[in-house]
């Protein structure tokens, strides 16, 4: 690769990344706090660039191979600038949920289970909700109203509202899912999201994929709401 | 004067060529500008179709994992060229001979626990332990610094933290695991090595001063590592979304089959170490110890490494080499894993 086509990859990354950070998509991708490690790592990329642009001006001549033999690999570097600038895709949704098995199980070894924020409904989130209902048999959630955001997930023809929990990046993401019971809308359509408003319910069933349990909630209220800028927890 | 004027006229002529000569190059087909260029509209012309292509449930998940792997790797690729370039151009070659003791077999640990301050990404650690080695360290000490670098150093240290939130014994364990091995691996060259074996690397000399040298130093080392991360990362999404988890579960259950399988997925794969603890991190079927065990296998052994093995100390060094660096990282994993984790 000549000097010339390796200042326009480092651009197309560095500005990728860049654009990512500007437009808060790169939520779709690493976790809030990745933004601090985006924007420097953006910023020198595009400098590289540019210095490497004002080298070959100032030679003033065909820009030739450069002495250490760049590697023909570095073209690989297209797909990324693909991935991030032609393709984005949106944040993982149902089609991943429905082939990935609940991850409720990484909160096992939780040992406390405070209680519940003081507001009504307390507002919580999947994962919680679910470690509380599976692993301390719900009971900090008895007797209280709580409120869960997520997206529809339909198995087996039954409506489930699920997350994509992070742990470092949406490459490990997997999700949590939570049964509803009651009167459901009939319209709940896979990767719409909503608030469920509802109480805790003893009732359980089981993810085919993976074998862990997944609670149910008692559905009060379900109202369709605009996805979050982070959709992941 | 006749004669002088004949000289002057045969310089001002050859100089008159030698200028003429960039203006016109050779053609050889397409240049890589032109390629990329080409490249970038044929990207645009077909982004509708592209779009439909990728716009598959399947094609999506794909890119999306992907492409966070990427985002998330590079900026510690990025941070990892910058600082290696820093220490390749500004910190003096007689610097390294100075700090090491005189005795090989002291000289060992010595250089694996400086590989804990001085950061380097791998690809940059071959060549600098090439000029340590032509330079008259100790070929053991030269070795371990080269296998500590990579593995143990903040940048990859500081990304093991992250990767794994809430769990910091795995950067323990891989700290431990991968400086006992380096260590192993150097008293093994003192016993075992024959100086025949390593073929001296040519001196690379930068040309035109320290800072173009350091932007060169960035350059390379971010598209060359980059390609191989890129592969890395490719690999990682297709494991997590196309392979169904029951699959790989049954792998991944395997406490050996586990271990062995992602220290042979590390082998081939060719992560840069500052990347690689997200990519393990994203294996989340293995167990804790096959996590492990690819975050030390890997920085010590792979495919693109045997290569710059080969290309640097030649190859009879790179084929004995390898095995002898794979057993003992592979060891030292499964002790800590079983000892840490």
């Amino acid at each position: 690769m000549r000097r010339d086509a390796q200042a326009v990859v480092l651009l197309l990354l560095g500005g990728g990344l860049l654009r990512l950070a500007v437009t808060g998509d790169y939520l779709d991708y690493v976790k809030p706090s990745a933004l601090w490690l985006i924007v420097p790592a953006g910023l020198a990329l595009v400098a590289v660039a540019a210095v490497t642009v004002l080298e070959i001006w100032r030679a003033r001549e065909a820009p030739d191979r450069d002495g250490h033999g760049e590697p023909g690999i570095a073209w690989l570097l297209l797909a990324p600038v693909v991935g991030m600038l032609l393709v984005a895709p949106n944040a993982l949704g149902s089609y991943d949920a429905e082939r990935s098995g609940t991850a409720v199980g990484s909160e096992e070894g939780r040992s406390s289970y405070p209680e519940l924020p003081d507001e009504d409904p307390a507002p919580l989130t999947l994962l919680d909700y679910a470690a509380r209902a599976v692993f301390d048999e719900g009971r900090t959630l008895e007797g209280r109203r709580v409120e869960l955001s997520g997206f529809i997930l339909h198995d087996g023809g039954e409506p489930q509202l699920a997350r994509m929990v992070v742990s470092c990046c949406a490459a490990d993401a997997r999700p949590v899912k939570i049964g509803l019971e009651g009167d459901l809308p009939a319209d709940l359509e896979p990767d719409r999201w909503v608030e469920a408003v509802g109480t805790y319910s003893p009732r359980q069933g089981r993810d085919e994929i993976n074998g862990e349990l997944i609670p149910y909630l008692e559905v009060e209220s379900i109202t369709e709401i605009a996805p979050p800028d982070n959709e992941y927890q | 004067m006749p004669q002088n004027g004949g000289v002057s006229h045969d310089v001002a002529e050859r100089s008159a060529a030698a200028e003429r000569a960039p203006a016109r190059p050779r053609r050889r087909g397409p240049t890589s500008i032109e390629a990329l260029a080409l490249l970038l509209v044929f990207g645009l012309a077909a982004r509708p179709a592209l779009l439909t292509l990728l716009g598959e449930p399947a094609a999506q998940a794909w890119t999306a994992r992907f492409v966070a792997v990427m985002v998330q790797a590079i900026p510690f690729l990025t941070l990892g060229v910058v600082l290696s370039a820093v220490i390749a151009v500004f910190v003096p070659a007689g610097f390294f001979h100075r700090v090491l003791p005189g005795r090989a077999a002291l000289a060992v640990p010595v250089a694996g626990v400086s590989g804990a301050v001085l950061p380097g990404c791998e690809c940059a650690s071959v060549p600098v332990a090439g000029a340590l080695v032509q330079r008259g360290v100790a070929p053991a000490a030269a070795l371990t610094f080269m296998l500590a670098s990579p593995a143990i150093n903040p940048i990859v240290m500081v990304s093991t933290f992250v990767a794994f939130p809430g769990r910091p014994e795995m950067a323990w364990a891989r700290l431990a695991a991968s400086l006992v091995a380096a260590i192993a691996v150097g008293w093994l060259w003192i016993r075992l090595g024959r100086t025949e074996w390593l073929r001296p690397p040519a001196h690379r000399h930068h040309e035109g001063g320290r800072w173009p040298a350091f932007w060169a130093s960035i350059r390379h080392d971010f598209l060359h590592a980059g390609g191989y991360l890129v592969l890395g990362a490719a690999i990682a999404a297709t494991l997590n979304t196309l392979i169904p988890e029951a699959w790989l579960a049954r792998i991944a259950e395997h406490p050996v089959l586990g271990v062995l399988a992602l220290a042979l997925l590390a082998v081939l794969v060719s992560m840069c170490s500052e990347a690689d603890a997200f990519v393990a991190a994203s294996l989340t079927q293995f167990s804790p110890t096959a996590k492990l065990a690819f975050m030390v296998v890997g920085p010590f052994v792979d495919v693109k490494l045997a290569a710059m093995h080969a290309a640097t100390f030649g190859r009879s060094f790179a084929v004995r080499f390898a095995p002898a660096a794979l057993v003992a990282a592979l060891a030292a994993a499964v002790a800590a894993g079983a000892v840490l984790l």
